[in-house]
């Protein structure tokens, strides 16, 4: 039973990322923009908050305060997601830039960028930061006893602070797109932007609004990707940005269909990862080097997805389209 | 004459380009180390003219360059984004290595091979396309992952390729080629007596710029190439006129996933590196982006972008350890950046040629 609730809490883990990240995509598509950057935003969000975390715990402050400086950590990682997010936005709204190779070029410059500047700061060749363990949520954090039952592995063996930001956005997420005028104007510019203009909306401004928001996510997400792998940041996030987009897609464009799909996802990364050490899979005897096989999974998992569900995709119809006030 | 017009407007583009990219790079040296930043962007402007070893390191580093320069170059001319030319070179390499190792087969047929085992992961993202309508950023991608970890556990259900069978080295590489099949080495061509034996230069950059000339002849000069192109500039347009666009997508994948693979083949049947089993997605691949956006995607340009990235990628490494040669990517992605806007600058470029050749005129 504790494999179940090891496997049950890894899985939000994971999830937590992906759901972060994919709604980035969602909000900035509906706006408009194909965001290919969430992968180079995650990089920038996560050597951001790894970067706040270590100073905190060389300073004394995090272990005294964790998590406050837990959030702060969090929220340096959205801002920097956001200030990166900016690039991708200029380039595709200002200056009606191919967006594909715009986020490849962001794609390109975030972990090179990473690296050199965890050299810099760290040393030669020292190109991992360190998580400080002490960001986890345990019982002790809520002043209960220690105890290992299912129900505690399942709740504390893998909590931290982003889970909960995680649930309180998405929910956020849902209202602010289905439930407010915001939301509406947004979905309107990435279907119809010329419609949209001809009411009075600043197409301009609302795609704008699209890629800042999904900055700030992604850079969450990227983050929240670091502590789920747990074993520090290597100026990489392992392609869970496009894993997001796939997530995205999936999702449909949706908020809940959105969350199943990144549980989906998120699950067979767990087994992809950590396959060894669940009882009930075939461990294939006769071949070495299985895992490769697992860690092959999710992605073909996606692929064969992606061609049920692509026949009838709730795309928003203007995606990738530069919108020029002058055409119609 | 408008035509001319036109690639010089394109050459003094990528020109901007690569000058602000540089620049750039400059800029951020001196904000992490202004006492050797002078030092470092000379050690990285000049290292590959420094010596012939150099020299030759930067040929045998832009042939494969310039095989994914002209894969992704030939996908964006049928309208498609290859990023996935990392997955096709890794499974090509794959190929290459498994005729050298596994078949005992001579360099050329383990070239050909190469090209097959492209063609291969270059159909996927093609048929993915036109069967289905998934976006082939997304196919190419997870493609990339797939054929990476395929290729690890191939070579790891293959004790026979790895070195350790050779009895040298360790599982977590091929054998070296010089040990398992000497007869699959690139030939030299005579080349190592010009470059002071250079172990680094072989024939492979001459195969790489006549597959460039090829490409140049089918894009420019077929009827094929003129429907390839032509579902590029308008995908229903060239329905309309009686083009099979869905053939023209996945054939258009086809050959640019040879061109990558062919790519992989030519860079590990050098005999002077061997495949190391990977964590993390090949870059060669991703660096043949900037290497057709930089080109315009026109293969004979393709040639020349490719020596560049080339140059300073063997400047790149010469940095270290004062500077991380990842500084390189960052001038690269800044220089992606800005082709990303080309069209911009190459209206405002040129409406200035324009404003030229009036005053010309009237003089």
């Amino acid at each position: 039973m504790s494999v179940l609730a090891n496997i049950i809490s890894l899985t939000v883990i994971f999830a937590v990322p992906l759901l972060l990240v994919a709604l980035g995509g969602m909000y900035s598509e509906h706006s408009g923009v194909i965001n290919l950057a969430l992968e180079g935003i995650m990089v920038i969000g996560a050597l951001c908050g790894c970067f706040l975390l270590r100073s905190f715990d060389l300073s004394g402050f995090g272990p005294a305060h964790p998590q406050l400086a837990m959030f702060l950590a969090v929220l340096v990682a959205a801002v920097s997601g956001m200030i990166f997010s900016l690039l991708l936005a200029f380039a595709a709204i200002n200056l009606k830039a191919d967006q594909t190779i715009g986020g490849t070029a962001l794609n390109i410059f975030a972990p090179a960028f990473a690296i050199v500047i965890t050299w810099a700061v760290q040393g030669q060749g020292q190109t991992t930061i360190q998580i400080p363990t002490w960001i986890r949520i345990t019982q002790e954090t809520f002043g209960m006893e220690k105890t290992d039952g299912f129900f505690a592995t399942m709740f504390f063996k893998y909590q931290y602070l982003t889970t909960f930001i995680a649930v309180v956005l998405f929910i956020a997420a849902w209202l602010l797109m289905y439930k407010t005028r915001f939301g509406l104007r947004l979905r309107a510019c990435g279907e119809h932007p010329q419609a949209a203009d001809s009411v009075g909306i600043n197409v301009y401004q609302m795609r704008y609004a699209g890629v800042i928001i999904s900055g700030f996510l992604a850079g969450i997400g990227g983050l929240a990707y670091v502590i789920a792998v747990g074993s520090g940041f290597s100026s990489s996030v392992g392609g869970y940005g496009f894993l997001a987009l796939a997530v995205m897609i999936f999702g449909n464009w949706k908020p809940f269909n959105i969350l199943g799909s990144a549980f989906i996802f998120a699950l067979f990364k767990v087994i992809a990862a950590y396959n060894s050490s669940i009882p009930f899979l075939p461990k294939f005897e006769g071949l070495k080097d299985q895992s490769s096989l697992y860690q092959m999974l999710p992605y073909i998992v996606t692929m064969i997805v992606l061609v049920f569900t692509s026949k009838n995709s709730k795309a928003p119809k203007a995606e990738g389209i530069p919108y020029d006030k002058g055409s119609r | 004459m408008k035509k001319n017009n036109q690639m010089l407007v394109g050459i003094i583009s990528s020109v901007i380009s690569i000058a602000v990219g540089l620049l750039f790079g400059f800029i951020l040296l001196l904000i992490l180390n202004p006492a050797k930043a002078g030092m470092g962007m000379g050690t990285m402007l000049t290292t590959a003219f420094s010596n012939m070893d150099q020299f030759g390191k930067m040929f045998y580093q832009a042939a494969p360059l310039l095989m994914c320069g002209l894969s992704v170059g030939f996908a964006f001319k049928t309208g498609l984004f290859n990023i996935g030319a990392s997955g096709q070179y890794t499974i090509g390499a794959f190929f290459a290595l498994f005729g050298a190792i596994g078949l005992q087969l001579p360099w050329w047929a383990c070239l050909l091979l190469s090209c097959v085992g492209g063609a291969i992961w270059g159909i996927f993202p093609g048929l993915f396309k036109a069967l289905f309508n998934v976006n082939e950023v997304i196919t190419s991608i997870m493609f990339n992952w797939i054929g990476m970890y395929l290729v690890n556990l191939l070579l790891a259900n293959m004790p026979f390729m790895l070195s350790a069978y050779y009895g040298v080295g360790t599982t977590d590489r091929t054998a070296a080629l010089s040990d398992a099949n000497p007869s699959a080495i690139i030939p030299t061509g005579g080349l190592n007596h010009i470059f002071g034996n250079s172990s680094w230069i072989n024939i492979s950059m001459f195969i790489a710029v006549a597959v460039a000339i090829l490409m140049w002849v089918i894009l420019d000069k077929t009827i094929f190439g003129y429907e390839l192109k032509a579902c590029g500039f308008n995908k229903e347009a060239s329905r309309y006129a009686g083009i099979n666009a869905n053939r023209n997508i996945v054939l258009s994948m086809i050959i640019a996933g040879a061109l990558s693979g062919l790519g992989g083949g030519i860079y590990y049947l050098a005999g002077t590196i061997q495949y190391v089993l990977e964590k993390s997605i090949l870059s060669m691949g991703f660096d043949g982006i900037p290497v057709a956006l930089l080109a315009n995607s026109h293969p004979i340009g393709t040639i020349f972008s490719a020596l560049f990235i080339s140059y300073i990628k063997v400047g790149g490494s010469a940095m270290q350890p004062n500077f991380s040669s990842e500084t390189i990517n960052i001038i690269i992605s800044v220089i992606i950046y800005l082709a990303a806007f080309a069209l911009l600058t190459k209206i405002i470029i040129a409406k200035f040629l324009q404003k030229s050749d009036k005053k010309e005129v009237k003089a």
